[in-house]
């Protein structure tokens, strides 16, 4: 079984409606039901986020996100599957439950 | 010593996928397998000409292979224990898939939609087909080591991203199909229009296998009409390849085909086909319209029969399937068939098709029928430029040089 990190990409600041957030949690509990569930979260926008260089003497903190771009992660689902094709399609089930476009990627072996 | 040379030339043809594939799917690893197939080639290219082809040498290709990856495997796994670990896992093959053919797991896996589609065409030539990286380039007009480093890529991500070898589930199918079906026309095609200048004018090779793949995935989905329809469409256009190219090496156009050396029992399942899918009363999609166009022509017994209009009906179909411009210009050969070659001419003026040699073929072909010999001379020049097959360039240049001075 392989890790994958499903990324909820996003463009601006508009929350998730509750239509969305209804669907979310359908899609949260089936990934639980069938054990594919590791771990899930929203994120707060680019504007709450803080960047930090501590590789030299004192840490160096900066206002903002560490690349400027029109779109950002929001939130993520961590899943586990036997492979990429049972990935893609709960990331496919995951874009439709949270209306947003998603990226797939896999975790690195342990 | 020749026969040996025809040997290994003919068994890399029809057993290099194999090899890969069972390779593959014994160690989970599509490098290993491409490099291990290549050694066992290299192996028989020395030990053939002194040993003699051995009686079953697919078989012993596939041996050859297996125990050299197993050899290379163990090599690594004494340097490191958890390699040894991982030989064991993969070397369970996973059942995976409603279909056991290991050349289908290898044309799936090549075809995933995780991957580009320039990627999915590269490795499935080169996987599959056995091209080489030289051949594929040459036919998709990019430079080798672009082509290697496509495939190199390709590689790489169906290890990182855990793409799985094998034949989708049943769920993930139909999805999965359609970029299946696009990567073996695009297949079928290099081989019936081969390109190089040392190519022969049809590669028979790619072409079988192209057809070989397609049955397979009919067998595997039969109610999936542009499975059969694309099957069709290769069968009816396979059905005149002997008739295609001229003793002489030159391309013979349809119009101009010994229709006494089609294959009747290709056409007669081509048509099978295509009629079944006509019974099904389903909205056709684009391989069952190109396949009922093959099937009108294939219908005539000589050209002058051919049903034109019916041809046009199809080609209007089409253009709410896939409005291309290629799709245009094939509709106006019909057109010039029922309206003239002037009408025809003002629907291709526009095309954004400079780039493709088809488009010139058409168009001098259609100057030259109305007369406009310079105009027709200049379009047949580019059309010979741009073609990257030898008969049809001899046939081009043969047609150019009858024009009036």
């Amino acid at each position: 079984m392989t890790q994958y990190l499903i990324s909820v990409l996003h463009d601006s600041d508009a929350r998730a409606t509750d239509d969305e957030m209804a669907a979310i949690d359908v899609f949260n509990e089936r990934l639980q039901a069938d054990g594919q569930w590791v771990f899930a979260g929203g994120l707060a926008g680019p504007d709450a986020a803080t960047v930090i260089d501590a590789r030299a003497a004192a840490p160096v903190y900066t206002d903002g996100p560490y690349v400027e771009s029109k779109e950002f992660v929001i939130g993520f689902w961590i899943v586990e599957a036997p492979h990429l094709d049972v990935a893609l399609r709960l990331a496919a089930a995951g874009s439709k439950a949270c209306n947003r476009r998603v990226e797939v990627r896999p975790f690195l072996d342990a | 010593m020749s026969g040996v040379g025809d040997a290994l030339t003919r068994v890399h043809h029809e057993e290099w996928a194999r090899v890969v594939a069972t390779v593959a799917r014994r160690f989970g690893d599509l490098d290993l397998a491409e490099e291990m197939a290549a050694e066992a080639f290299a192996t028989a290219v020395e030990r053939w000409p002194v040993d003699g082809v051995p009686p079953a040498p697919g078989a012993w290709l596939t041996t050859t292979a297996n125990r050299k990856a197993i050899d290379r495997l163990r090599r690594e796994a004494r340097r490191d224990e958890k390699h040894r670990e991982a030989l064991v896992l993969s070397a369970t093959p996973e059942p995976l898939g409603a279909i056991d053919d290991d050349r289908l797991r290898l044309v799936f896996t090549c075809c995933h939609p995780a991957l580009a589609m320039e990627a999915r065409v590269a490795l499935t030539l080169r996987l599959v087909g056995g091209l080489t990286v030289a051949e594929i380039a040459h036919a998709f007009l990019v430079q080798e080591t672009a082509m290697g480093q496509r495939i190199t890529r390709a590689k790489a991500k169906i290890k990182a991203a855990r793409i799985p070898y094998g034949v989708p589930l049943r769920d993930d199918l139909p999805a999965r199909v359609t970029g299946v079906l696009a990567v073996l026309y695009l297949i079928f095609n290099e081989g019936y229009l081969a390109s190089g200048p040392g190519a022969e004018a049809v590669r028979a090779d790619l072409t079988g296998e192209a057809i070989r793949l397609t049955r397979l995935v009919h067998a595997l989905l039969p109610a999936d009409g542009e499975v059969a329809g694309l099957l069709a469409l290769m069968l009816l256009t396979e059905a005149r390849r002997a008739a295609r190219v001229s003793a002489s090496g030159e391309l013979v156009t349809l119009a101009e085909q010994d229709r006494g050396a089609w294959d009747r029992a290709l056409i007669a399942e081509g048509h099978a086909l295509v009629r079944a899918r006509l019974a099904a009363g389903q909205a056709p999609g684009r391989y069952q319209i190109l396949a009922a166009i093959n099937a009108v022509h294939t219908d005539a017994p000589d050209v002058r029969d051919t049903d034109w209009s019916q041809i046009l009906a199809l080609y209007d179909q089409l253009l709410r399937v896939d409005a291309s411009p290629i799709v245009r210009l094939n509709r106006a050969i019909a057109v010039a068939e029922l309206d003239g070659p002037e009408v025809a001419l003002a629907q291709v003026a526009d095309l954004p098709l400079a780039d493709y040699h088809a488009y010139h073929a058409v168009r001098a072909d259609l100057l030259r029928r109305l007369g406009r010999s310079g105009d027709s001379r200049a379009a047949y020049d580019r059309a010979i430029e741009l073609s990257g097959n030898t008969a049809e360039q001899a046939y081009l240049t043969r047609r150019r040089d009858q024009l009036a001075t």
